[in-house]
């Protein structure tokens, strides 16, 4: 009803179509509820593509192997943004009309309400048998009484020459309006978070650490306000890894439980404290929260070359394959060895089996039996110095691939090594020795000061929308006549949630007639 | 008894439920078309005041239903078995629901966690919470012309569920394992209970044509579904609000457009353009009802289709 007061408010004016009368009506049209309504379906519709097109900021991979896999589709989605449909302009157009639109709604009626709140209710109709909910009685009831027991059922009174009139819910609307600038009050905090926060993830292996400086990160995302500076100091090392998995039934192999033995440093100079690192329970230090997102191995390898030197040595981090079972694919490149560079494809077997026809698989994603098969060993040039970007998951990029000489395949090495084991190249090109196993984890690092506005606006919209929905605007009038005949009318003012008010107006005859002494 | 044991209990629960909700279907069916509209009406009079939960309500001031009674007044006398058939389908819905709770329990019991880790889990728990809505707020008005409907609706749920997201029994992955479960699944069952049944009530107001029918009048249909959607609204609200709280903690993002939660979002739009749609003038019955049951389509999406047809990071949705 109160749109309906606010639209009268703003009837059409038979503009003197200039440039101001084109604004007002532009103005105008943007804050209409129908304006409203479509721009919300906008915003919903816009946001589908984001669901079925890979976006690049949460599945970057996938937008590369498009890109690959079929290039014109790619760039056609790349022109219309839809690799990054949450920032892309025309999704920014939406909301930012939306929000003004809301701005354009809200006002006002934020106006209109901070009248109504100082207006008393209106005088009682004339006719009160012809609202809703009626009622005729006799009752010894002064204007006094009865507009002193409205009161004290706390609906706002007011009286007149032989009439009463009450009005109750103004929450409703208090809680409406609050409702839409708490979405406002979000979309602002959404936007700080974005401009002065930072997101970035980072491998981190066993024994290893990782102080908070741009330059440690594997993938850094920073908002358009985050200098490098800004990084919270802080640096810990992963002393210890431990995953535990169901051993038994169907559901064999599956996580139960992990966690990171982290050795803490608040900041440089701050003792060191220990932390345990686990999945829902992410380290917060002064803002900036770190969060364990997955784990595999990094078996640790030691490459002699032809020379007889050492050429690689340490952990390598594998790419996980096959989840249930930790089955990972590693790549040991050692740019190093002399005469030529050697590189290693390989397969890690946490659990390793021997199947019936003689090849091996894991079984079991813990380490019960760590193997690892040696697919292929190449020499050449690796293009590692080259200056081009490289994969640490790729040995060399595929033009290089090409020209690689091969020294040993898969079918050729029977028997997958164990910890200890080792593999001698052919032609004394070198040695593999497979030295041990670590673990490593991946860990997402996140700074947003929007978080803590964004969790109170959200908060706020919950309880307001409720407000807003459940509690009902009413109205009741009360006459006085002559000889104690009295006539008592109401009607709800929003349309959808009058029930209940039937058995409230029941209860307010009631207390007219025989006073609220009794009343509870 | 053993997890084993429990965990085949609530199996056999939830076949009884199946059963129990179909036979229910039947009487409420038999009601429906063998008795007379107009008893519903008289009765829903009498009870019209009192609603679920105290919140939501009738629009007094709506006249539409006396010229749904007069039309319905002029059926052929029913059989007398008729209302003995609806009272009977209520029993059955209830021990349907009783059965359904079992296997709710026991499932928890078996697994020592929050039963609603995966997507089979979270079907029966919705399938039971659409029913509690309707049952409740069947003791409150009479919304039995629904029940046919609802049960209908619980039974191709559940079936679904066993059928083919049927999963063992057994502990969740360590990121769902979580207080969260329990706050912010609850609340997506509770709404998505009550988004059922405003969805029934919706479709049943498209399939019913303008005349006279066996079938509620559109005025009670659109009623109870704007009154459930009210109720439902701020619930989902919370849901999302609970998803994102838990997103914070768990991958480090409130909000990551992750496809599971663009679709609840777009969900709540689209609800909230539904409100919007009936404050707007000229968009009640039958262009509300449609934005509803758009907004319907998109919530199943996110239940069903999302965790199908499009991967993300949540992952309880493992269907194989
Ligand atoms: C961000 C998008 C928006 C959302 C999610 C949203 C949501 C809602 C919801 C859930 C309601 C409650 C409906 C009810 O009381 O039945 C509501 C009411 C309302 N909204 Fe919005 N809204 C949005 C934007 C807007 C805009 C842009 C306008 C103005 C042009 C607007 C004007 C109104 C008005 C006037 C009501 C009051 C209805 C009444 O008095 O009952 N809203 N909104």
């Amino acid at each position: 009803m109160a749109v309906k007061e606010l639209e009268k408010e703003r009837a059409p004016q038979p503009a003197g179509f200039g440039v101001l009368g084109w604004a007002r009506w532009f103005w105008r049209t943007l804050t209409s509820m129908k304006t409203a309504l479509i721009l919300l379906f906008l915003f919903a519709l816009a946001s589908v593509p984001g669901s079925l097109v890979p976006q690049r900021g949460v599945e970057p991979d996938k937008v590369a192997r498009l890109f690959q896999q079929n290039p014109t589709l790619a760039q056609w989605y790349d022109r219309f943004q839809l690799f990054d449909v949450f920032t892309s302009v025309w999704f920014a157009a939406i909301y930012l009309l939306l929000f003004t639109s809301l701005i354009g709604c809200v006002v006002p009626r934020a106006a209109t309400y901070l009248r109504e709140l100082r207006r008393r209710p209106p005088a009682a109709p004339r006719n009160l048998s012809r609202l809703p909910h009626h009622a005729a009685l006799t009752a010894d009831l002064t204007v006094e009484e009865a507009a002193r027991r409205l009161r004290a059922r706390r609906f706002r009174v007011d009286t007149g020459d032989g009439w009463v009139a009450a009005e109750k819910g103004y929450l409703r609307e208090t809680g409406n309006l609050l409702f839409h600038v708490s979405l406002l009050g979000l979309l602002v905090a959404v936007g700080i978070g974005s401009l002065f926060g930072y997101r970035g993830n980072v491998l981190v292996v066993e024994g290893d650490g990782f102080a908070n400086t741009v330059a440690n990160y594997d993938r850094f995302i920073p908002g358009r306000e985050v200098s490098a500076e800004s990084l919270e100091p802080f640096s810990f090392d992963l002393k210890d890894f431990k995953a535990s998995y169901q051993v038994q039934g169907d559901k064999k192999g599956q996580e139960l439980d992990y966690s990171a033995y982290l050795r803490v440093n608040d900041t440089p100079t701050a003792p060191a404290r220990d932390y345990e690192l686990k999945v829902n329970e992410p380290l917060e230090i002064d803002g900036t929260q770190t969060y364990l997102i997955g784990h595999g191995y990094a078996p640790v390898f030691k490459v002699t070359d032809g020379q007889g030197q050492v050429a690689f040595e340490g952990p390598v981090p594998c790419l996980v394959e096959h989840k249930p079972t930790l089955t990972s694919g590693c790549v040991v490149k050692a740019p190093d060895a002399r005469p030529s560079q050697l590189g290693f494809l390989l397969r890690f077997l946490p659990t390793s089996v021997p199947l019936t026809d003689g090849t091996y698989a894991s079984a079991f994603p813990g380490e019960l039996q760590p193997e690892v098969q040696v697919l292929a060993a190449f020499t050449g040039d690796f293009g590692v110095r080259s200056g081009r970007p490289q994969s640490v998951y790729e040995l060399a990029p595929t033009d290089l691939m090409k020209k690689l000489k091969p020294l040993v395949m898969g079918t050729s090495v029977p028997k997958p090594l164990a910890v200890g084991g080792s593999l001698d190249l052919p032609d004394g090109a070198g040695r593999l020795e497979f030295t041990g196993v670590k673990e490593w984890i991946t860990l997402q690092i996140a700074y947003d000061p929007g978080r803590m506005p964004a969790l109170i606006f959200a908060g706020l919209a919950t309880v307001s929308i409720a407000l807003s929905l459940m509690i009902r605007r009413r109205r009741v009038w009360v006459r006085i006549g002559d000889g104690g005949a009295v006539e008592v009318g109401g009607l709800t003012r929003t349309e959808g949630s009058a029930a209940g008010f039937a058995e409230e107006f029941d209860d307010i005859v009631k207390v007219l007639t025989a006073g609220d002494k009794d009343d509870r | 008894m053993t997890a084993d044991r429990l965990a085949e209990v609530s199996d056999l629960f939830v076949l009884a439920a199946v059963l129990l909700y179909l036979f229910s279907m039947v009487g409420f069916a038999l009601e429906l078309a063998f008795g007379r509209a107009r008893s519903d009406v008289a009765a829903r009079r009498a009870k019209v005041p009192v609603t679920v939960g105290g919140a939501g309500g009738a629009d007094e001031a709506d006249g539409a239903d006396g010229t749904a009674e007069a039309a319905a007044q002029e059926g052929v006398e029913p059989p007398s078995w008729a209302p003995k058939a609806g009272v009977a389908a209520l029993v059955l819905g209830w021990l349907g629901w009783a059965a359904n709770l079992g296997a709710i329990v026991t499932r928890g019991l078996a697994v020592d966690r929050w039963p609603w880790g995966n997507m089979y889990e979270f079907v029966v728990a919705i399938c039971f919470a659409a029913v509690t809505a309707f049952l409740v707020t069947q003791i409150r008005q009479n919304v039995r012309f629904l029940g046919a409907f609802v049960m209908i609706t619980a039974t191709l749920g559940l079936g679904f569920a066993v059928k083919v997201l049927y999963t063992a029994a057994g502990p969740v992955v360590p990121a769902l394992n979580s207080y969260w479960v329990a706050i912010h699944v609850t609340a997506a069952i509770l709404s998505s209970g009550l988004f059922i049944l405003a969805g029934v009530a919706g479709i049943l107001y498209l399939v019913r044509g303008d005349g006279l029918s066996r079938l509620p009048s559109r005025a009670d249909l659109e009623r109870v579904a704007h009154r459930a959607i009210v109720l439902s609204f701020p619930v989902w609200t919370f849901a999302v609000i609970a998803g994102a709280l838990w997103a914070d903690k768990a991958w480090g993002r409130y909000w990551g457009w992750d496809p599971k939660e663009v679709w609840a979002f777009i969900t709540w739009v689209a609800y909230a353009a539904y409100l919007h749609a009936r404050v707007t003038a000229g968009w009640r019955g039958r262009a509300a009802t449609i934005v509803q049951l758009i907004a319907f389509g998109c919530l199943l999406f996110n239940l069903v289709g999302v965790n199908i047809f499009i991967s993300g990071l949540h992952s309880y949705a493992d269907v194989n």
